[in-house]
Parts: C-alpha cells; structure tokens; sequence
C-alpha cells in the first residue's frame, strides 16, 4: 500500500507555512496568522482522516524518503500510522489549532506577531514529525525540533533577560536527558542492527537476559536500553532531576505555555514510553525507575504548587505533576492508562493555561494572584471554562479527568510491579493536594474581593472571541474527552483500553469489582476533601493559611523556594562549570596555548626570516663566495 | 729542455699569479699581468698553438690590459694604495674557499683520463701550420659559434658606447 | 716528456688563485682582473688537453673564449666607469645598496 497524501500533508503543511510565514510575515503584519492557521487546520482535518482509517484497521508503516543507507543502517523519513499515533495526531492538532486562534487576540498588538506564528508552525511540524515517525531517528529528530521551537518560544520575548535565560536553561537542561537519549538510540542500533520500530520490537525478545559490559559492570542489556531511552523522557516530560526547566519556561507567553508545555512537547516523553514498551515491559527494573520517579515527582511536584503565588508557576508544576501521573502508569504497566491521562489533560491544562492567559490579558499582564480577586463578574467565560477545568483535573465524577486519573491509580494499586501499591498510594495523596491547589488557584483568582490597583480595575474586560471560542471547545474536551474511556463497572465498555489494545498490549491483571468500587470511592472523596479544604481555607476562613504559614515557616519556605533545586544545581554544576570555563578554558587552553600557537608560529617564522635576511648582504663576493661554496659542493658530490 | 722551459712558464705564472692578487697599486697589478700573458702565450708555443699564443698577445696583451690601464687612470684615486686591498670580512672565507677548490681540482686531475685521440695529430699541425688548421676547423666545422662570437663583439661595442658615454645637457 | 697532468695542476693553481682574488679584493677593476686571470688559466687547460687529444676542438674553443672575454672586459669595465660616475667609488664594500 502506497502513501495516502492526507499522511504526507500532516506534517508538511506546517513546514510550508513555517517557511513562508518567516519568510513574508513581515509583509502580511496583522493578517500573518492567515497561513499557520490554515495549515494546522487542515493537518486537523487530515488527522481526523486518519483516524477514521485507523478505525477501520487501516496501519501504515512506510518510509517516505531515504536519505542514506549504510551497510544495515538505514537514516529514512517514514511515517507509522496506527493508534497510538492517530490519538496523538488528534491531540497534536486539535490543540495546536486552538491555540493558533488564540493566539490572533491573545499577541494582537505584539511586534513579533508572524515570528510567533512562524515558530508555532515550526513546532507544530517538529511534534508531529516526532509521533509520525518509524523510526528511532525520526523519533530523535522531532525530539530535538521541539525543543529548539520551545527555545525559541520561550525566549519570544528576546530582549527580557529572564526570558532569553530560561530559552537557554530549558534547552541544555534537556540536553542532559537527550545525551542517555541519544546513548539508548546507539546501543539499539548496535544490538538489534536497525532503528526501525518494526524490526527492533520484533527482535526485542531475543535479547531478554543478555548483559551488556559497562565500564566492567555487566548490565541487563534490556534494562539499559530502558533506562536511557527514558533519560530523554526525563529531560523534556520534565520528571525529577531534571524538571528546573518547566516553570522557568512560564517567561514565554501564554499560548505557548499552553500548547508546548502542557499539551504536546511534554508529553514526548510519555508517548516514547508508550511506544517503546515492547522494551520496557521487559525489564522489571526499568518499570520500577520509571513508576518511582513518576511518585516522587507527582509528590514533589504537588507540594511545591500548594504555595506559589504566581499563576502560570502553579498550573506549571501542576503539569509536572500530572506527567508524573502518566510515567506511573506507564512504569506499571498501564501504557494506555497513561495516554488516556495524556490525552485527557491535554484539554484541561491547556484550557487552564488559555484561562490564566485570558485573566493575565485581562489585568494588563499580572500574574500574582494575591492581587487578583473577584473576577468572576468581569470574566464570565473564563470564570466557567476555567471551573471546569478545575473540577476536571481534580477528579470530580464525569469529568474527563476523573475516568482518565482513576484508571491510573487503580492499574498502580493491582499491578504486580513491585512499586505499585507505593505509587497508588502517592497518588491518591496527591490527587488530594491537586485538588486543593487548583481550587485555591480559581478561588483567588475568580472569588473574594479585588485585591488589584484601581488602574487594572479600570481594564478590566472579558476577551474577544478569537480567546473565548478556543476556551470553550477546549472546555467541551475537558468535560466530554474521557468519555470514550468509560471504564467497565460504571457501564461503559472502555472503548479506550481496546482501542490502544494493539499497540500498547493490555494489562493482565485485573482487580474484583469491590476493589475497584474502593478504590475509586477513595480517590473522589480525596478529591472532594480537597476541594472543601481550599473552600475554607481561602474562602471562609483566610486566616488560616496565613496563621499556618506563619506556624511552619521553614517548611514554607522550602516549598516557596522549590526545595531549593535550582540553587543547588547552580552551586554544583553551573557555577564550577563557568569558573571552568573562565579560568581554565579561556584563559590556559585559548589565550594561552591557542594563542600561542597562532601568534607563535608567525612570530617563529619572522625570527627565521630575519635571519636568513642577512644572507643578503648587498655585497657582491659575498654572494660569490656562496656560489663558489655551492660549486665546491657539486663537484664533491661529482667527483 | 721542454720541460725546463715548461718549469720556467709554470713558476713565472704562478708567482706572478700571486703577485697580482696581493699587490696594493692595481697598476703595478695590470703591468704585472702584461707580463703573465706573455708567459702564458710561452705555454701555447709549447703546446704548439702559435697561432693561440698570437691571438693572445695581441687581444689580451694588446687590447684588453690597454683598456684596464684606461679605466684605472679614470677612476683610480691617490689614497687607494694606503689602504688595504683586501676586504676586511671576506678575506679568510675567500682563502679557504680557494684552497678547497684546489683540492677538489686536484683529486679530479687524479681521476682524469683522456677520450680518444682526434685526426690533428701534431704532425699534421706542424704540417699545416697551426694558423691553417685552426682557420680549417673553425671556418668549416665551427662556423655558426664564429658568427655568433661577431655578433657578441658588436653587442660589446655598442654596449660600451651605451654604459660609457656622458648625458648631454638638454638634449 | 711533459705530462697532461702538470697543465692541468698549473691551470688548477692559476684559478685557485684567479678566485682567492675576486672574492678579496676591494677595488672592482681587480675583481675583475681576476675574472681575466680565471679565463686564462681555462685557455690553458683547454689548450692542453686538445694538444694531447690530438683535436684541435679545445683550441678552437679557446679562440672563442678569448673573443668573449674581450667582450665582457669590455662590458664590465663600462659598468665600472658608470657605477663610478653614480658613487664616486669602486671599492666593493662601499656599494651595498641591494642590501636586505
């Protein structure tokens, strides 16, 4: 079977309009949005075909281009379309769509307005070239695309310092995570002799318990290969180590936030997970780094929400949170469960993330919410979009939310890898604490009294319809997208689960209906506990929270500092890595040696031609007595 | 009695040799080499070269020393024979210099042998006569290098006039 | 009975000589004196070989070198007379001025 052209529009129709917009925005001004929009939009309905072919059994798996081939290595484009891919695809481009539209109201009056259109074209490709992809190249391909247009998307806004300084942190913080990554893309190669997807999962099984020798340890081959691929999830899903870059990366605007950072570029990681789990299902240690990173994570990352005052901060780690909630359930087992999750919270976060940007908008670019209050009378559809949101990633009943989070914990509670039931437990604690901190988000924002100055009370307006219309579809997927998921014992068939079956395997175990009727009845009255919590807290009694963190102030300012993660990462490694450079590499290697070299050697070949200048004399028999020496020579060596 | 005459030549032309390299005024130096030329045509008459040994008394002898003594008494100045006629750097490099050749000469007159014998035996020259048996050879086998020598000796000329004569004053 | 090899040394101490003064002497008309001096003992060497080759080819060539070392002494001296018109002097290390 050929390539069907929809396939091939997918991603290159965003490529084209990167180019062009880059290339003639500037001549189009205000109407540069035109192109990237009508590009994504069609990538959307050309995603909706492919998903209706995959529903109907359609798998394609085709290179489209080969650009070399070596012996057995093969560096091709090609594209496979089966499940996975396709609900990707939707998430991709529905959200991608929506925040195009966006973006026309939200960047209005901006100077760089087709450069940001151009770039969201630009990172539109690279996603879905990354979740097209065939092969591990392709794969690491996109990876690296993404994460130059969040580079270049977060640092929008060039000329501010903390910008430009969070571009760079979230692109060499990933480097760290892409290094394993790119480790794990060689070893495969070395071991199973291709990175095509197909043939390294087919052979996959033959290497179960060989061991590979590491600076003379023997390591599980399987094992390793896990655990580097996951490094790179680590790096961009933002999981512990290597999270510092997520909330540094609020600096860009709103839109991108939303799209790169709670949609798509974050859940790469999750999608290689989910696509490489013929590798990890075969490593019980791998599984076990993978759900106990996702715990501590969710935990870590929840904790530090509880206390932020900056909008964007809180619905950022609130993100890192709920990827970890993925990793959870895909170290378990659950590879569905956790992109069921995915695809769920990439309506609600985004929705979230449009929201704050809409209240951002509306308060003339505040974003601390202790000078926010009641908005709700001035922001009606924010107000609504935004509660739902809210109620759905707390895990209230019939929210998409709710069937994706509890399908996670209740595969982490019957798994049979060994750090499940810690994993359940964490994240039922912590879907307590997501509750309570969305909830005290929307209650200081959108409740009580206006605590702003009477200027931004002045400016106060709803936004125009090119913001609210996205907010509300979004609002529609918050609420209605987990419905496909609908598990067995509330009546529905969880279409989800075998949907994804081919691809992702199905879990084999399963829980009696009591104990699943348990454990979701625990999660919602958490959820629900939450929610009365924030209630009091902020709404009824405001003192509280005050008098507590008054009571604990260490343990507040631990959590205000973020666990002072990047205070510690720039005393370990940032500092010495600078004074380094400074002292060692610019002052020995380059002014020094380099220098030396290359002012020495013209230095060197001066000397020697002054000295050979005084062969030239200006005297005659000087110069005879040198022929007369030459010939004695010749002769000699005649004679 | 060849061969004294042969010692005779040999030490006159040496000595005087020596004599012209070391000598202070370059006129007694031009004299001296007057008087070297005569030995030296003594040394083609042994050879039985008359005819070479005419030639070089009349150019060399007749011509050429003439010209020196000219351009000597054009340029030469009165403080030239209180100094040194050596030049103060050169003069032991020039010395050794010299003396290597000799050597080397010498172990390559060791080494030499003689090519085969030619038709002008010398009794064949002293039946000719020497002048008939050079104007033989060059003017049948050697013609194209006498042309060629005549036509050096206009370039002399007129190179000579070009080097030598004065710039008139606007012209 | 005189042997070729005495020719030869004679001429090989006449040029020996003839270099020793062009490469010491101060005044350029001696320079070139020893140039004459050089030519001459070659004539010799010429001579003598063709004399007991039994070949008149040496002397022939001897004949020519004659013709151009008048020409040259000519040329030379020419120079000499020009250079001394510019500089005022003949002495060889008083004319550097190629130097460097």
């Amino acid at each position: 079977m050929n390539m069907p052209l929809y396939l091939i529009l997918i991603p290159f129709l965003p490529l084209a309009s990167f180019i062009f917009t880059l290339l003639f925005g500037k001549n189009l001004g205000q109407k540069a949005h035109w192109p990237p929009i009508i590009a994504v939009l069609t990538s959307f309905v050309c995603a909706l075909i492919a998903l209706n072919d995959v529903l109907h059994g359609t798998h394609i798996n085709l290179d489209l281009y080969t650009w070399f081939e070596s012996e057995n290595f093969r560096a091709s484009v090609g594209f496979l379309l089966d499940e996975l891919t396709a609900v990707m695809l939707i998430v991709v481009t529905s959200v991608s769509s929506l925040v195009h539209i966006y973006s026309v109201g939200y960047m209005h009056d901006d100077p760089g307005y087709y450069r940001f259109f151009s770039y969201l074209s630009l990172f539109t490709f690279s996603m879905l070239m990354l979740v097209l992809g065939n092969n591990f190249l392709q794969l690491y391909f996109g990876w690296e695309a993404v994460g130059l247009s969040s580079y270049l998307l977060i640092g929008f806004w060039y000329h501010k310092k903390s910008a430009a300084d969070a571009g760079k942190k979230a692109f060499i913080v990933n480097r760290f995570g892409d290094f394993g990554f790119g480790l794990g893309i060689i070893i495969v190669y070395l071991i199973f002799g291709s990175i095509h997807y197909e043939t390294v999962f087919a052979q996959v099984g033959d290497v179960v318990g060989q061991n590979f020798n590491f600076l003379g340890f023997n390591v599980d081959l399987i094992t390793l290969i896990a655990i580097l691929l996951f490094c790179g999830a680590v790096g961009k899903s933002a999981q512990i180590p290597l999270h510092v870059w997520l909330p540094d990366a609020m600096e860009g605007p709103t839109p991108v936030s939303a799209l790169i950072h709670a949609a798509t570029m974050v859940t790469a990681g999750v999608f290689l997970v989910a696509r490489c789990n013929p590798i990890f299902s075969l490593s019980e240690t791998a599984l076990n780094l993978v759900t106990i990173i996702g715990a501590l994570t969710c935990f870590f990352a929840a904790t530090i929400a509880l206390v932020q005052v900056d909008i964007k901060r809180v619905i950022a780690y609130s993100t890192v949170s709920q990827l970890a909630y993925m990793f959870i359930a895909c170290g378990v087992g659950a590879y569905g469960a956790g992109i069921f999750h995915l695809y769920t919270h990439a309506y609600f976060k985004a929705l979230l993330f449009l929201g704050a940007g809409s209240v951002i908008h509306a308060m003339s670019d505040e974003q601390d919410i202790r000078k926010m209050g009641g908005l709700k009378k001035y922001l009606p559809i924010t107000y609504i979009t935004f509660l739902l949101a809210s109620l759905s990633i707390s895990g209230v009943p019939g929210f998409s939310g709710f069937f994706s989070k509890d399908e996670i914990l209740a595969m982490a509670f019957a798994s049979p890898v060994g750090a499940g039931k810690f994993a359940w437990f964490i994240g039922t604690v912590v879907a307590g604490m997501t509750a309570f901190y969305s909830f005290r988000l929307f209650f200081l924002t959108f409740h009580g009294e206006f605590r702003g100055t009477e200027e931004q009370k002045k400016h106060l307006h709803e936004s125009p319809p090119t913001m609210t219309i996205p907010l509300i579809l979004l609002a529609i997927g918050a609420v209605a997208a987990g419905w496909v998921g609908i598990p067995e014992i509330l009546g529905g068939s969880n279409h989800w689960a075998h949907f994804l079956a081919g691809v992702v395997g199905h879990p084999h175990f399963h829980l009696d209906h009591s104990t699943e009727w348990a454990l979701m009845f625990t999660s919602v009255a958490v959820g629900l506990f939450g929610i009365f919590l924030a209630y009091v807290f902020y709404l009824k009694k405001p003192e509280i929270p005050v008098r507590l963190g008054q009571a604990f102030p260490t343990l507040y300012q631990i959590l205000f500092n973020k666990y002072y993660v990047d205070e510690f990462y720039s005393a370990a490694i940032v500092q010495p890595t600078i004074r380094c450079a400074r002292n060692v590499l610019t002052a020995i290697t380059d002014g020094k040696i380099i220098e030396g070299i290359v002012n020495g050697i013209p230095r060197l070949i001066g000397n020697f031609s002054t000295i050979l200048a005084k062969l030239q004399n200006g005297r005659v028999q000087h110069y005879a007595a040198i022929m007369a020496v030459g010939a004695f020579i010749l002769l000699w060596i005649f004679m | 009695m060849v061969q004294l005459l042969f010692f005779y030549f040999a030490i006159a032309v040496i000595g005087l040799g020596i004599a012209i390299v070391n000598s202070k005024n370059p006129v007694h130096s031009v004299l001296m080499m007057l008087v070297l030329f005569f030995h030296m045509a003594g040394f083609y008459l042994l050879l039985n070269a008359e005819f070479l040994a005419a030639v070089q008394v009349i150019v060399y002898a007749g011509a050429i020393l003439v010209l020196y003594l000219f351009v000597l008494f054009l340029v030469t100045l009165k403080e030239e024979v209180k100094i040194s006629p050596f030049i103060q750097k050169g003069y032991w490099l020039g010395f050794i210099i010299a003396i290597g050749m000799f050597v080397t000469f010498i172990k390559g007159i060791q080494n030499f042998t003689l090519g085969p014998h030619g038709e002008y035996t010398i009794e064949t020259i002293q039946h000719l006569t020497h002048t008939k048996a050079m104007g033989k050879a060059i003017y049948t086998t050697y013609i194209l290098p006498f042309e060629i020598a005549g036509l050096i000796l206009l370039i002399a000329v007129i190179g000579g006039i070009a080097l030598a004569k004065r710039e008139r004053e606007g012209a | 009975m005189v042997h070729l090899s005495w020719y030869l040394t004679v001429s090989a101490i006449l040029f020996c000589i003839g270099v020793f003064g062009f490469l010491t002497r101060r005044n350029i008309i001696m320079m070139l004196l020893s140039i004459e001096l050089m030519l001459n003992s070659v004539n010799l060497n010429l001579a003598a070989i063709s004399h007991y080759m039994e070949d008149l080819r040496g002397q022939v060539l001897v004949f020519f070198i004659v013709a151009v070392a008048a020409a040259e002494a000519a040329i030379g001296l020419g120079i000499v007379v020009t250079l001394f018109r510019h500089r005022k002097s003949i002495h060889t290390d008083q004319i550097v001025s190629l130097k460097g």
